[in-house]
């Protein structure tokens, strides 16, 4: 090696340090123990994980509603004070672990089960606590959701453009790539240009991250399954989306590169812009429900597929177009992908950037478009209600497994996370579909038909809102609405139908090369 | 080849503390007597030290960022520290309980003005290293002012003694906001729009390209 | 110490204060003065929402005093940076320093 002479200054070869070691024993233990089931049923493997970690994401809401049935509201019935101690100013304080054990025994737990549970479900009485719990399981979700959406983008522009994607890493269809990718960025070597201005060229990542995870602090994955249940969640997660612009603009100004400012400069002004049309657009739906909390708005909209507020009035269906494509400019996804084009600036405003501080911008990105097709959901599409009326299921009893049946057929966080990732997917198959349109195109969609047209439906919304008042109108809505739900159901069913005939005639619309020759496919 | 996983240590470090810093102001969200989901979590609450703490950690960001704006030469820099101080103020608008307020801080002020202050920046710096150099004397006359300004408003402050006020539990609602803005400051309200009116017009003008 | 009251928001809204008034004075760029007239106004806004949180707290007025100080920020942000524009069209500089043409 020492013959080659290189022109950097060669770096010392540190080995394995104590951390990195415990990170490869843990993680080839747990290779090997799972290496014989994953290799045998990973399809199965796959979906298990992806559906469990959803569930466990969301496992916590359980755990807090037991704490408060059967030790917080139990001690109040039973007239228990709380210990008061002196903190600066006194405060009450929890219930102790001994105080919580007979409760538990009387709600019907054995009684070593109890003495044991006691402590572990001491700290559930905080407020922090609990934060603390559901802010990590938030976390885990807010990676886990780009993880997959990545490795999701690459299978559907691998098909339609008749390749396979990735196949290999993890076995089933290479379900593993992220984890893999994931890797290997936080592995590469973290480059700084001389000439950039390095500290903000190292923040600026951050800067696009933050404003994203918060984004997920207030979104509603179901009743009560929610954060932070701000009654300005509308405009907190609106604001989030557009502070995300901040990050990209300074890490391409920092990076001292042209292409990146162009990158950057084309990203501030196509989001300023797209900004204003997005939330005229939301404001439609705002106006019909008649309030900016997104649970209340959710709840709303529990009576089924013709209670959805996309078909509560015309404007409101128009409304829900021009919100997905605007949407569509503010998480910079094609055709409005400026900021990245690379075919005229090398990559836009990450073209210096490499290793995990790429994929710091890469998560954020992918967390956005979660985002605004979970807002699309909750003010257009029924949040995390199911298409069947939620009132079907008033005579189920209050049993556990009726409430896992409900949870299941007419709302959770399940329902929530498959549309929004519905509308991940429909950005996937607009974005390998349609070419890149010019920045004056761009701005000219926005200013000089999207602007306009969603004034226009915010005023129509507006006196359709307040024609209801009389009876008339209100049965003429009625009848409006269910024509509007019908042809819902039928872009729906025509979608459902042309995706199954893809499939059952893949053989002849892609060729045998890609069903039967390649493995795995 | 070595598979260098030490290189794993700084970074995922650097992830934690990313992550706990984007904690602390999801947070902050609703400590300022945001209405808890159940009657249980309210009661379970030790006190309002909960608030203090968020109260401390979220003034002292601001403050510290609002230092770092008259710090720095540069003028992304500038920027980037303003950000920082414009979202802990929005924080701090939710410690208060103006959930709105701080809200429309986010979107109006953090997104919109600062887009157009670094908008603004980059349409009038010839390189990013360009400096605009201040006499010290100035410097310290400045200085002088500004912290004989601060410790005077301590000064009445601590000597002021203000009615106390029970800390009211709910925050308030959106829907009096916007009934307050139609009906008592309805005049300001429109004023306002009227105003925002002239002023994309004068900016548009302000900043056309000249036709030679 | 621990019961946060409103002397601890009027503190922070002088720091902002004065470090506004410092960057307004020493600061030579036009959008680093504009930054700092940011700073001040934000302080005064501080200053609105406590005390309508800790003093009014029936009525709102201290809320919509700041969103009307939110409106005018990005009004006046929105001409100042056109004005930093032009004058950077006819000196090809933002100092302010150099902009005393009229001084004759």
């Amino acid at each position: 090696m020492s013959q080659f002479s290189v022109p950097w200054k060669p770096r010392s070869e540190v080995r394995y340090g104590f951390l990195s070691r415990v990170i490869i024993a843990i993680a080839a233990a747990i290779y090997a123990i799972f290496k014989p089931v994953v290799s045998r049923f990973p399809g199965l493997v796959a979906w298990a994980v992806l559906i469990l970690s959803c569930l466990l994401v969301w496992a916590h809401a359980v755990i807090f509603d037991y704490v408060d049935e059967t030790i917080l509201r139990a001690a109040a019935d039973q007239d228990i004070t709380r210990p008061v101690i002196q903190f600066g100013s006194p405060s009450t304080w929890g219930y102790a672990p001994s105080t919580i054990e007979p409760l538990l025994a009387g709600a019907g737990m054995g009684s070593g089960f109890a003495s044991l549970c006691k402590y572990a479900l001491w700290p559930l009485q905080f407020i922090i606590v609990r934060d603390l719990i559901i802010l990590a399981a938030l976390f885990a979700l807010f990676g886990l959701v780009p993880a997959y959406a990545i490795w999701w983008e690459r299978k559907v522009a691998g098909r339609i453009q008749s390749r396979t994607g990735p196949m290999r890493v993890g076995g089933w269809h290479g379900w593993a790539q992220s984890l893999a990718d994931g890797l290997k960025l936080v592995l590469k070597e973290d480059l700084v240009p001389d000439e950039a201005d390095k500290p903000l060229f190292r923040v600026a990542p951050y800067l696009a991250l933050i404003p994203a995870a918060l984004a997920f602090v207030a979104l509603p994955f179901g009743v009560g399954w929610v954060f932070r249940e701000l009654d300005v969640a509308l405009v907190f997660i609106l604001a989030m989306l557009g502070i995300e612009v901040v990050g990209v603009i300074v890490g391409g100004w920092a990076s001292n590169n042209k292409w990146s400012v162009y990158g950057a400069m084309r990203e501030a002004c196509q989001m300023v812009a797209y900004e204003i049309p997005m939330g005229m657009a939301l404001l439609v739906p705002i106006v019909c429900a008649g309030t900016l909390s997104l649970r209340e708005i959710g709840e709303m909209q529990s009576g089924g597929w013709f209670s959805w507020l996309a078909f509560s009035n015309p404007f409101a269906f128009i409304a829900f177009v021009s919100y997905v494509i605007a949407s569509l400019a503010s998480v910079k996804r094609a055709p409005f992908d400026l900021p990245e084009s690379e075919s005229e600036l090398v990559a836009g405003f990450h073209t210096e950037y490499s290793g995990y501080r790429w994929g710091i911008f890469f998560l954020a990105e992918y967390a956005a478009m979660f985002v605004v097709g979970a807002l699309a959901s909750v003010l257009f599409l029924g949040g995390w209600n199911s298409p069947l009326p939620s009132s079907w299921a008033a005579s189920w009893g209050d049993g556990w497994i009726a409430r896992i049946a409900e949870g299941i057929l007419f709302g959770g966080p399940l329902w929530f996370i498959a549309k929004a990732f519905g509308f991940v997917y429909l950005q996937m198959w607009l974005r390998w579909t349609l070419p890149r349109i010019r920045i004056d195109q761009v701005l000219y969609a926005c200013v000089q038909v999207l602007l306009p047209l969603t004034m226009l439906l915010l005023i129509g919304t507006a006196l359709w809102v307040w024609a209801l008042e009389s009876s008339g109108f209100a049965v003429f809505s009625s009848i409006v609405s269910v024509i509007l739900g019908l042809i819902g159901l039928v872009f729906a069913f025509g979608f459902l139908g042309i995706a199954g005939y893809g499939f059952y005639n893949q053989r002849r619309l892609v060729g045998r090369l890609n069903t039967d020759l390649l493995s795995g496919s | 080849m070595v598979l260098r996983l030490h290189k794993l240590t700084i970074p995922s470090l650097v992830a934690v503390a990313g992550l706990l810093l984007t904690a602390a102001p999801a947070l902050a969200l609703s400590a300022g007597g945001e209405a808890s989901p159940t009657e249980a979590t309210k009661v379970a609450a030790p006190g309002s030290l909960f608030d203090a703490i968020m109260f401390y950690v979220v003034a002292l960001v601001t403050v510290v960022s609002a230092l770092g704006v008259c710090i720095s030469k540069n003028v992304v820099r500038m920027a980037v520290w303003l950000f920082c101080t414009l979202g802990c103020v929005g924080l701090l608008y939710f410690l208060l309980a103006a959930t709105f307020v701080g809200a429309i801080q986010f979107i109006v002020y953090v997104g919109g003005t600062l887009v157009l202050l670094i908008f603004g920046v980059m349409l009038t710096s010839k390189s990013p290293w360009a400096r605009y150099e201040t006499h010290p004397v100035e410097l310290s006359a400045a200085l002088v002012v500004c912290v004989g300004l601060f410790s005077t408003l301590c000064l009445v402050f601590s000597s002021m003694r203000w009615p106390v006020v029970q800390w009211e539990t709910e925050g308030t609602a959106v829907r009096d906001i916007g009934v307050a803005l139609l009906t008592r400051y309805l005049v300001p309200f429109e004023a306002a729009a009227v105003l925002l009116f002239i002023v994309m017009v004068g900016a548009a003008h302000l900043a056309r390209q000249e036709k030679k | 110490m621990l019961t946060i009251g409103l002397t601890h928001y009027l503190v922070v809204g002088a720091a902002l204060l004065s470090c506004g008034i410092y960057v307004m004075s020493t600061k030579r760029n036009a959008i680093g003065i504009l930054i700092g007239v940011e700073l001040v106004l934000n302080s005064a806004a501080v200053n609105f929402v406590a005390f309508d949180r800790f003093l009014v707290q029936t009525t709102l007025d201290g809320q919509i005093a700041t969103l009307f100080v939110i409106v005018l920020a990005a009004a006046e942000a929105a001409i100042a940076v056109a004005i930093c524009v032009n004058l950077y069209k006819n000196l090809t500089s933002v100092d302010v320093d150099q902009a005393s043409r009229l001084q004759g």
